[in-house]
């Protein structure tokens, strides 16, 4: 019951018309910019047979500084039965960078996002425990975005001289 | 470091002094505390290969509480480093510290928010291992330099009185 890429884009684009922004491809890769209030909708909808994109392959961020939407979350799902695999992006503004967790429909997306969170500062929507995963307590800032300072470091002891 | 014989007991205390360096030099306890690559490269250094038993300091401890050497294998960051200074503290006198890499030096090529630019800012250090990672024949160089070190330290402090 193979299922062909184009298929699977022509039911995208006929099912979300509205929230689909574009489609581009790179190095044989599909690129789907999306609206960031569909990206639930459209994890669910690619979930359920006969797509069965069933496994997130990482979630992560980039910090486009200096951009009127700052932020691009990019999502990489795969399809076990098909092997097929897509990659969504959604870009967020800074003054209201919060998406909807993917915690409901995949368990790793659980420590994906608190390192996006970590890391950006980008709030999940829905997570169940939105806590710092790579950063200490006390930390303050997130490192990765490109207006943390290059050298600043935020030390947890006193340090000697 | 003072002459060993400026001691005020004479002879009897220089002796005294190069027997008991003698005796620490050649039995250090390792504690390694590894925590990156360098690892792989302390493990060669460690086992039959290059074997550091030659040297008197094979024997490896897994509780700092027992150790007279800590080794910090590897990168340290900020979020690790109460624990390095939890076990320094932890280890009883005499004690040295050995800065195994280019990341423990100075931290190396981690000059970022995360890493702790030398552990020589959490901790003080005998001896430096520069290197990406040390050969193992650098290893054993600076272990004998310690070894050296050791072997001069005074103990005039045992004769002196308590200030106070």
């Amino acid at each position: 019951m193979a299922i062909s890429k184009e298929k699977i884009l022509e039911d995208l684009k006929q099912k979300f018309s509205s929230e689909i922004l574009d489609i581009t491809a790179q190095f044989g890769d599909d690129i789907i910019l999306i609206k960031k209030e569909a990206l639930l909708d459209i994890a669910n909808f690619l979930m359920e047979d006969p797509y069965s994109f069933t496994m997130l392959l990482d979630l992560t961020c980039v910090d486009y500084l200096g951009e009127q939407q700052r932020f691009e979350m990019v999502y990489q799902f795969f399809s076990l039965s098909h092997k097929l695999r897509l990659r969504f992006k959604a870009r967020l503004q800074e003054n209201d960078c919060r998406i909807a967790s993917l915690t409901s429909i995949f368990k790793n997306a659980n420590w994906l996002e608190r390192e996006a969170y970590d890391m950006f500062g980008v709030h999940f929507t829905g997570h169940p425990y939105l806590r710092r995963l790579f950063m200490y307590d006390g930390f303050e800032g997130h490192p990765l975005r490109k207006d943390y300072p290059l050298r600043k470091q935020q030390p947890k002891i006193q340090l000697r001289k | 470091m003072k002459n060993k014989k400026d001691g005020k007991g004479g002879f009897i205390t220089t002796t005294f002094n190069s027997m008991l360096g003698w005796g620490r030099k050649f039995s250090l306890f390792q504690y390694p505390f590894i925590t990156a690559c360098c690892g792989m490269e302390y493990m060669s250094v460690a086992c039959a290969h290059y074997d550091l038993d030659r040297f008197g300091m094979g024997w490896t401890r897994f509780t700092p509480r027992q150790a007279d050497m800590l080794l910090v294998v590897g990168t340290i960051s900020h979020k690790e480093a109460p624990v390095l200074k939890t076990v320094y503290d932890q280890m009883t006198e005499p004690k040295w510290v050995v800065a195994f890499g280019a990341c423990a030096v100075s931290g190396g090529i981690y000059d970022n928010y995360a890493v702790v630019q030398g552990i020589d800012r959490i901790i003080p250090v005998d001896v430096y291992i520069p290197g990406c990672p040390p050969r193992p024949e650098t290893v054993i160089n600076a272990l004998i330099k310690l070894q050296e070190k050791i072997q001069k330290e005074g103990h005039e402090w045992r004769f002196q009185k308590k200030k106070s």
